[in-house]
């Protein structure tokens, strides 16, 4: 009798119990909900439709014809299918770096010259409207990276390298931090990048708007800043590294959802 | 000239809830840049919204409003259709006005 009704008070306890005390994680989850009905990346989203159709560059072209690996002019649905293998080019190219080709061939634009750009000027700053618009006109779609490719299959391996590949003053490697669940720097939470993380996490997050600083950054900007996390030496923009670390990534996040661009703390 | 705002207009009934993003530096003048001089002082002064080319509401901004704004009102009494237009001058005297059907 005794026990039965110590189990009872053990019940009626849990019972009344306050709510769990919200976690600093469900508090910046409840901050970026409430952000994202204004998510500035609708402004870079505009900016970039209306790039993508001026007539710009020395040969002054629009991009309307740029391949982006669903043929000549097709946007939808093209953000979910890169970095894949590309015939005119011979090589594997992710978005940036294929508008670097679409950029020079089609505008006469001097693509080496823009990947030497600082991230936020000049050319850069279409770079980063047109990644914002083409993610966009792929959001809600689900990532599903061509592997056919002989090419292909070996940047993955070639990115599976870089991403395990300890370096630096510290020793890092990509997956110190992004090789297991549950890990986190300061409150974000980082997602594990050895599987799929789940829809609109990780590689399905990106590009995005932080609001901190009030960019958007591309994969490239992202992969960059992963690299001075590292103390690494910066890639270079569109790098064969930072494509291969792509492939990883996107390969690995086959069937999530994109919700790019999304919004960053 | 500023690049373009998204504006959104939705009715529910009486009340019309609309929801603007803007396109601005919003600079506050307090901060240095790299070579250690002051960047100036670059932001939104007046904004101003109109339903149908009359004025509903006003406001005057300052440099403590974040880069990009985001600008949510409820009007009251519009319809489907009306027009909502939104105007902004910042203090170097730029200007930038767009328009947007209640929906």
């Amino acid at each position: 009798m005794k026990n039965i009704l110590l189990i009872a008070a053990l019940l009626t306890a849990s019972g009344a119990a306050p709510a769990q005390p919200k976690s600093a994680a469900d508090g910046i989850a409840e901050y970026r909900a409430m952000l994202a009905d204004g998510n500035p990346a609708d402004l870079f989203e505009a900016k970039g439709e209306d790039l993508w159709k001026k007539k710009r560059g020395p040969k002054n072209a629009s991009l309307e014809s740029c391949d982006l690996g669903k043929g000549p002019g097709v946007v939808k649905g093209a953000f979910v299918e890169l970095p894949r293998w590309f015939a005119d080019t011979g090589r594997v190219q992710d978005l940036e770096s294929r508008l670097l080709t679409c950029m020079e061939r089609l505008q006469g634009f001097d693509a080496a010259e823009i990947a030497r750009t600082p991230f936020g000027k000049g050319e850069q700053v279409s770079m980063e409207a047109y990644a914002a618009w083409i993610s966009a006109e792929s959001r809600g779609l689900r990532f599903n990276l061509p592997q056919g490719h002989a090419d292909e299959r070996k940047t993955f391996e070639l990115g599976k390298r870089a991403f395990f590949y300890r370096a630096g003053p510290y020793d890092f490697s990509c997956a110190s931090c992004h090789g297991q669940p549950d890990k986190r720097i300061r409150l974000q939470d980082l997602p594990d990048l050895t599987k799929n993380p789940g829809d609109g996490i990780g590689f399905a997050a990106w590009p995005a708007y932080r609001v901190s600083s009030g960019e958007m950054w591309s994969m490239q900007r992202r992969l960059n800043d992963c690299f001075r996390q590292q103390r690494f030496p910066y890639p270079g923009f569109a790098s064969d590294v930072t494509i291969a670390l792509g492939v990883f990534m996107g390969v690995n996040a086959k069937g999530a959802e994109s919700i790019a661009p999304a919004l960053k703390r | 000239m500023a690049d373009p705002m998204r504006i959104r207009a939705q009715a529910a009934g009486d009340k019309t809830t609309v929801r603007v993003l803007m396109s601005h530096e919003m600079e506050t003048g307090q901060r240095k840049d790299a070579a250690g001089k002051t960047i100036p002082a670059w932001f939104i002064q007046e904004v101003s919204a109109t339903l149908n080319g009359k004025t509903v509401m006003t406001a005057q901004w300052g440099a403590s409003i974040s880069k990009n704004p985001f600008l949510q009102f409820t009007v009251l009494g519009a319809k489907p259709g009306d027009k909502i237009g939104v105007n902004w001058v910042d203090n170097k005297g730029d200007k930038r006005s767009d328009e947007a059907a209640v929906s």
